[in-house]
């Protein structure tokens, strides 16, 4: 029997008020792969994220993972996916050990195995030495590399990360996405990514889906999408094409906006 | 290395009520096992937050146990607003924990837990216990001061567990109460605003400084829609030993936090959007 695809969404919709938000998003996440949600400002990537983790409601048989309807059975989704929302979010009065220890017991982890799983996370974000520091003594490159470990403790097939290297310097950037990387090899586990961040998508991404305005206008493997816009394109061509040069100022909002700042003010 | 990933859950019906009482309790407990880690971390808020109730006894109670304006029977007035100060010293914790759900709506944390398998009641739930633990540790420091002030307060283990209990659910009612009210405004500002302006009604619309009996008619209605008076009825009635209505004090505080858990959970989508 073939494994059913990670995320399945079926002419997937959503609204704010009279703002089409989502506008009837057909999508395939295959298992195993990275792949990369992108767009403007406004181009709907984290509503569809927020429906895919069951944090906005989607109707029946409009989102599968892994074969589960998200409408239907949202508790048992819910422990398949490890989700790292794009704002900082690791609470700095706990030990980086006492944040992932959170959502192993949030996530029923048995009792006997959790301390042990608590570690493997932790080790596998790269932060054992320094799991026993209260994380507001950590860098912004750390509390992104903690908040994976509170992802991954769970042991979830699907990882949803919501811009996760936004705010952060480069060398903290390459040290997430490296750490994604591992942690994609030694667990196989998907990811699913959004990102402003066309570099990161080319380099990270197997498969990337351009979005906007709550539509997908092009889906394929980076290369797939430069060569189809011609030779020496690069993926910021493919974006900029797709969107226009549409820089997105009236459709982000004033709340992603701050968002964003509280974020970048946390991260120093 | 290699890590196994999670197994998708058989497909099968909705859990059994045991089931969802065991998620609940587990819930809570890790909730409240976090304010406990936070709380050992942060000794200086709780110091700075003992100042205002330590201020009422020393000030307040002491004079006016002076002056005794307020009858309060055979009763010193310094026993009989020790409980109620406690109960004030809980209440001005819980009311304003919807700021923190603010916040963390804000900084992502609240979308992370509605990511958990843990249904919403829980969560809310967890927070509001959490919010009990932190009252019962600043309970700890007024109930010591009371005793070096010289307040006849009970030695009986069981009365100081009843007492505990009753701290935890009124505690938890008023956080439910705050995330009620975050739910509704979704500012952190206006959730400030709305706690001050119905903190000293709450406080003074009770029996928490004087008898209902010396209340006006349309002051003693509100005192009897208000939980405070019924959790410092009990709180009374448990440490010093006044005639309380312990049925009705625990039954009105555990519905009220009931209902208030169950309109604080449906409240929380709407603060996650």
């Amino acid at each position: 029997m073939t494994e059913p695809a990670a995320v399945r969404c079926t002419g997937l919709r959503h609204s704010f008020g009279s703002t089409r938000a989502v506008d009837g998003v057909d999508l395939e996440i295959r298992a195993g792969e990275v792949f990369g949600l992108l767009g403007p400002n406004g181009a709907g990537k984290t509503t569809t994220l927020r429906m895919i983790t069951t944090l906005l409601p989607a109707g029946p048989d409009r989102i599968t993972v892994f074969g589960i309807d998200v409408a239907r059975r949202r508790m048992a989704v819910r422990r398949l996916i490890g989700y790292v929302p794009q704002q900082l979010s690791a609470d700095g009065a706990l030990t980086g050990r006492e944040n992932v220890a959170l959502f192993a017991r949030l996530f029923d982890v048995p009792r006997a195995g959790r301390r042990e799983q608590v570690r493997l996370a932790l080790d596998l974000a790269g932060l054992t030495g320094d799991a026993d520091r209260t994380a507001k003594t950590y860098s912004g490159g750390m509390i992104r590399r903690l908040e994976l470990a509170q992802a991954l403790v769970s042991s979830p097939r699907l990882l949803i990360l919501d811009e996760p290297t936004i705010g952060l310097d480069p060398v903290a950037r390459s040290s997430v996405w490296d750490r994604i990387g591992s942690i994609r090899e030694a667990t196989g586990m998907t990811v699913l990514v959004t990102t402003h961040y066309m570099d990161e998508a080319e380099q990270y991404c197997d498969r990337v889906a351009l979005m906007h305005a709550g539509r997908i206008r092009a889906l394929g493997t980076p290369a797939e999408l430069e060569a189809g816009l011609g030779p020496e394109s690069t993926l910021d061509d493919v974006f900029r094409s797709v969107t226009g040069d549409h820089l997105g100022s009236e459709e982000g909002g004033i709340r992603g906006v701050r968002a964003t700042r509280r974020t970048a003010r946390r991260l120093g | 290395m290699s890590v196994p990933l999670a197994v998708p859950p058989a497909v099968s019906a909705d859990p059994g009520p045991l089931r969802r009482l065991r998620v609940l309790a587990a819930r809570v407990g890790a909730m409240c096992l976090v304010e406990l880690q936070k709380l050992r971390r942060d000794q200086t808020e709780l110091l700075t937050r003992a100042i205002q109730p330590a201020l009422w006894l020393l000030i307040f109670g002491e004079t006016f146990t002076r002056l005794r304006a307020i009858p309060t029977g055979p009763i010193p007035y310094l026993d009989y607003l020790a409980p109620g100060i406690l109960a004030q010293s809980a209440l001005f914790i819980a009311i304003f924990y919807g700021i923190q759900i603010i916040w963390e709506r804000d900084a992502g944390v609240l979308a992370k837990l509605l990511v958990t398998p843990t249904p919403r009641a829980a969560l809310v739930a967890g927070k509001a216990f959490a919010a009990g633990v932190r009252a019962l540790v600043q309970a700890l420091m007024v109930l010591v001061l009371a005793a070096v002030l010289g307040v006849g307060l009970t030695a009986n283990p069981l009365k100081l567990v009843a007492m505990a209990v009753v701290l935890v659910l009124g505690s938890a009612f008023f956080c439910c109460l705050s995330i009620v009210i975050a739910g509704i405004v979704l500012s952190r500002e206006r959730l400030m605003g709305i706690g001050q302006a119905i903190t000293m009604p709450l406080f003074f619309g009770s029996n928490a400084l004087y008898p209902v009996d010396l209340m006006p008619p349309w002051l003693k209605v509100l005192s009897h829609v208000n939980p405070l008076s019924y959790q410092v009825d009990a709180l009374r009635g448990l440490l010093i030993g006044t005639p309380a209505h312990l049925g009705t004090d625990f039954a009105v505080l555990a519905a009220a936090t009931v209902v208030a858990v169950s309109v604080a959970s449906a409240l929380l989508g709407r603060l996650a959007r």
